[in-house]
């Protein structure tokens, strides 16, 4: 991950956006968009490496894959409502950030819930 | 989209930069059709400007989502 490369995108796009602010607000909050899919596509492009390893060693710890999948995609689900949330919030959509916020933790929730039953069953099993 | 050069950048930097292209001049015409008094044009040129970059940003979004859905085992 070249971290000077993102760097730069984000700084060039930042001073396109306030050039661009005064004479086309849109035009800015697109390229905000823009320059924000490509910095988040390359964090997470670099993320595939440390995705694979964290597979692997579960396997070795013989973990279940469903705990790891459900994490990852909760990680996923974190990561592009935050994007979407951060765009609307920088475009003066403070209200429609929120909705989006609540979406992606009504998602989260609605996907850590097995995994919530199962440690609950474990402890009932456990009491006398 | 060759002859406009900027391919000794990366991809992505010259995407934002015709962006940035495509709003100015977008900007420009709309203030230019309003002096000349073709209000209603200048609001169709820069809805076509919109368009045109929204196709391009929606693409690349799009690109993100598969790239998200890939890593993180969503689908």
């Amino acid at each position: 991950m070249h971290i000077f490369q993102l760097v730069g995108i984000g700084l060039t796009a930042t001073v396109l956006a306030t050039i661009l602010r005064q004479h086309s607000p849109q035009f800015a909050t697109l390229i905000s968009i823009f320059a924000g899919a490509v910095l988040l596509w390359m964090v997470v492009h670099s993320l595939t490496g440390v995705v694979q390893e964290l597979r692997g060693m579960a396997t070795d710890a013989k973990i279940s894959q469903t705990f790891l999948t459900t994490v990852l995609k909760i990680i996923g689900i974190a990561y592009i409502v935050e994007f979407a949330a951060q765009v609307a919030r920088d475009a003066g959509e403070s209200a429609l950030g929120g909705r989006i916020e609540l979406a992606g933790k009504v998602g989260i929730v609605v996907l850590a819930l097995p995994i919530f039953t199962d440690v609950v069953q474990t402890i009932v099993h456990l009491l006398p | 989209m060759g002859r406009w050069g900027g391919d000794a950048v990366s991809p992505e930097i010259r995407d934002i930069f015709r962006i940035f292209a495509v709003g100015f001049i977008a900007a420009i015409f709309h203030t230019v059709l309003k002096q000349s008094g073709k209000e209603d044009f200048a609001h169709w040129a820069t809805l076509a400007g919109l368009v045109a970059v929204f196709a391009i940003v929606i693409g690349y979004v799009d690109h993100l989502y598969h790239e998200i859905t890939s890593v993180f085992l969503l689908q």
